[in-house]
């Protein structure tokens, strides 16, 4: 699934550091730099409504690749992504609010301790599995909501609690083109910090894990530490993630953080593909895109006149979960590897081109 | 033979799984530098002996030290860094893992980088130090002959070269002891003879002390030092490979009669 390798033939490495780089080729190397550097000109050119919607897939995007790492990387499962989320929303506000300590160092403040509290609430990962630890998870998902809701010192209980801008040098990263930045610095980061996890040590180690525990074990993998690990990197994204999202937003409040969002998290992950850096990045993409498409498309139908608009309009929130569930069940049927395997086929088939079968 | 301190001692081992008794009072030690092979029939206990070794079982009494030290409550993990590498009667790859992956995961207790120093490759020296390790696999997996197959996924490969990266992964631990479970299993002869050469080689020129299941006798006898017959969970006789081949006791309980061939027959009848 994940390193299944699919190099074209005749690409020899000559060296094992052209071996273990984190893109297959130069050309697609390349590549990912200069959208990076061509997303840097995007405030200049874009409307704030497609700003927004980078900002959105960022933000949403480190915080799937966590969940990842836990599911598709570590074979564990998680119901209460979702509520970590929240949790490194509120902690980054509650630092910024509460301790005067400045955005830029309380985001990274937030993964950390996002990261204990998913380890403590992962606890139950070194006993059980699948199913037990499935509903393990789900309450995990309900205390935490119940505790921002209760806990007024921490997240303001239900009034929410404002979040400042990110302030550096004085400069205040308040608007959309401006936080645009912050956003796309922090999904670059966030990424290479995942894929170059997962070519170094503990990220063999978790796919060890998830492959075959007990010769993992043998093979002097201490269970135990990798799955509750794996459950705290998994909330130092979903931490970080939701740190971003708060300071964006310039206010957190606790009714977003639902079973919902944690379900929606693992539709990104199953749809982009399981075990695949680069597939939560691709499955938030879709999920975000996905209602705007659909919106895009009931307007044409409205426009249309084939049908009254009032009613579809109305109803289009529902259309939009029911379209994630039916995307989800499709994928599961015909896709199940996701997005990043298609990608990989897609690309493949190019590389032979004219001389493909 | 065994005046020094041996490197792995195992005395009045018992294990049972409710009824079953696995083994029963096993006592025996290997020395540095020898190939130790045990034998027996099928369901002897063999492979449970290896999994209390390896950490896998606990016995339910006995003791077993390694390099002098008590082993019998340290989890398997704390066993291979004490230094000792195994592979599978059963395969046990990770299957989705490419071939390198596999081996790279055998050098997890000698790498130091971490869930923080991974992450940032460049600046804290994990690229560096993967690199070196990464170097000295390539090193194992040109001694093994699988420098074709090593950007292949594991679990796509066949049954023999799954056998030889199980090898190469162990290897890769750099163990003191490595435990082989019927590494020939299923091999035809040509394989056969390059396995054992292999472990000819990790045993002579790598250093490392062998403890070997394997139920063909020609390869048996051709390599190991030592070889001990266990039947019905208690162990029936050891010594030399000659002294074996003559124990009356053993070709009762194990060889049938003086033909090799029938060792298979035997064992078809004890799962009967
Ligand atoms: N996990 C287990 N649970 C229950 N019984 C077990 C377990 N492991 C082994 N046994 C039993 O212990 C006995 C010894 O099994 P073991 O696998 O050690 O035999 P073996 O000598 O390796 O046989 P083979 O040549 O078939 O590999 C058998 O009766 C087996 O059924
Ligand atoms: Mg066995």
């Amino acid at each position: 699934m994940i390193t299944l390798s699919m190099r074209p033939c005749g690409d020899f490495r000559t060296t094992y550091k052209a071996d273990t780089r984190i893109f297959d080729t130069r050309l697609i190397q390349a590549v990912a730099i200069a959208s990076v550097i061509g997303l840097c000109f995007a405030p200049l050119v874009l409307d704030a409504y497609y700003l927004t919607l980078f900002i959105q897939i960022s933000y949403l995007a480190i915080a799937a690749l966590g969940l990842n790492i836990l599911v598709g990387f570590t074979g564990q499962i998680s119901l209460g992504h979702g509520a970590f989320f929240g949790f490194g929303a509120f902690a980054s506000a509650w630092f910024t609010n509460s301790f005067a300590i400045p955005v830029w160092i309380s985001i990274p403040m937030a993964g950390w301790f996002t990261m204990a509290v998913g380890m403590l609430f992962g606890l139950p990962a070194a006993r059980i599995k699948g199913l037990y630890l499935a509903i393990a998870t789900l309450a995990a998902q309900f205390i935490i909501e119940d505790f921002f809701a209760r806990a007024e010192w921490f997240s303001g209980g239900a009034y929410g609690a404002a979040a400042e801008p990110v302030i550096l040098f004085g400069y205040a990263f308040d608007s959309d083109e401006s936080f645009f930045y912050i956003a796309l610095f922090a999904l670059v980061f966030m990424y290479l910090w995942g894929a170059n996890l997962m070519r170094s040590r503990d990220g063999r180690a978790f796919v060890a894990v998830r492959d075959h525990y007990l010769s993992a074990e043998i093979m002097g993998i201490n269970l135990t530490w990798y799955r509750l690990l794996s459950f705290g990197v998994s909330s130092f994204y979903a931490g970080i993630g939701g740190a971003l999202y708060g300071h964006y937003l310039g206010f957190v409040s606790a009714e977003g953080f639902t079973l919902m969002m944690s379900v929606q998290f693992l539709a990104m992950i199953i749809i982009g593909g399981l075990g695949s850096v680069q597939g939560a990045l691709m499955g938030t993409i879709f999920i975000v895109l996905l209602p705007e498409v659909l919106e895009a498309i009931v307007g044409l139908i409205t426009h249309s006149g084939l049908v009254s608009a009032g009613n579809v309009v109305e109803n289009l929130s529902y259309f939009k979960e029911m379209a994630i569930g039916l995307v989800i069940i499709l994928f599961l049927i015909f896709e199940p590897d996701g997005l990043a395997h298609r990608w990989k086929q897609i690309k493949a088939y190019w590389k032979y081109y004219p001389f493909a079968y | 033979m065994n005046s020094a301190a041996p490197l792995l001692a195992i005395s009045q081992v018992s294990l049972a799984f409710g009824g079953v008794k696995a083994l029963t009072d096993v006592n025996f030690k290997v020395s540095k530098g020898e190939v130790f092979s045990i034998i027996g029939p099928n369901g002897a206990g063999k492979t449970s002996m290896l999994n209390c070794i390896s950490g896998r079982y606990r016995p339910n009494h006995g003791s077993i030290t390694f390099k002098g030290k008590e082993m019998t409550s340290l989890k398997p993990n704390e066993r291979s860094d004490l230094g000792i590498g195994r592979t599978f009667q059963n395969l046990a790859l990770f299957g989705h893992m490419s071939v390198l992956d596999n081996i790279m995961v055998g050098r997890h207790h000698l790498l130091k980088n971490n869930f923080t120093t991974g992450p940032l490759y460049w600046v804290s020296g994990a690229q560096k130090e993967e690199l070196k390790h990464r170097r000295e696999v390539e090193d194992i997996i040109d001694f093994l002959e699988i420098s074709h197959i090593r950007k292949k996924q594991a679990g796509t490969l066949s049954y023999g070269l799954r056998k030889r990266v199980e090898l190469a992964r162990a290897v890769a631990l750099k163990p003191d002891l490595i435990l082989l479970d019927e590494p020939m299993a299923g091999m035809n002869q040509e394989e056969k003879e390059d396995m054992a050469r292999f472990i000819l080689d990790l045993n002579e020129e790598w250093g490392m002390t062998v403890v070997m299941i394997e139920h063909d006798m020609g390869v048996v006898m051709g390599i190991s030092n030592r070889v001990m017959v266990l039947d019905f969970g208690r162990k029936i006789a050891e010594g030399l490979p000659d002294e074996i081949m003559a124990n009356e006791h053993v070709k009762k309980a194990y060889l049938g009669e003086e033909d090799e061939l029938l060792v298979e027959e035997d064992a078809v009848e004890e799962i009967a």
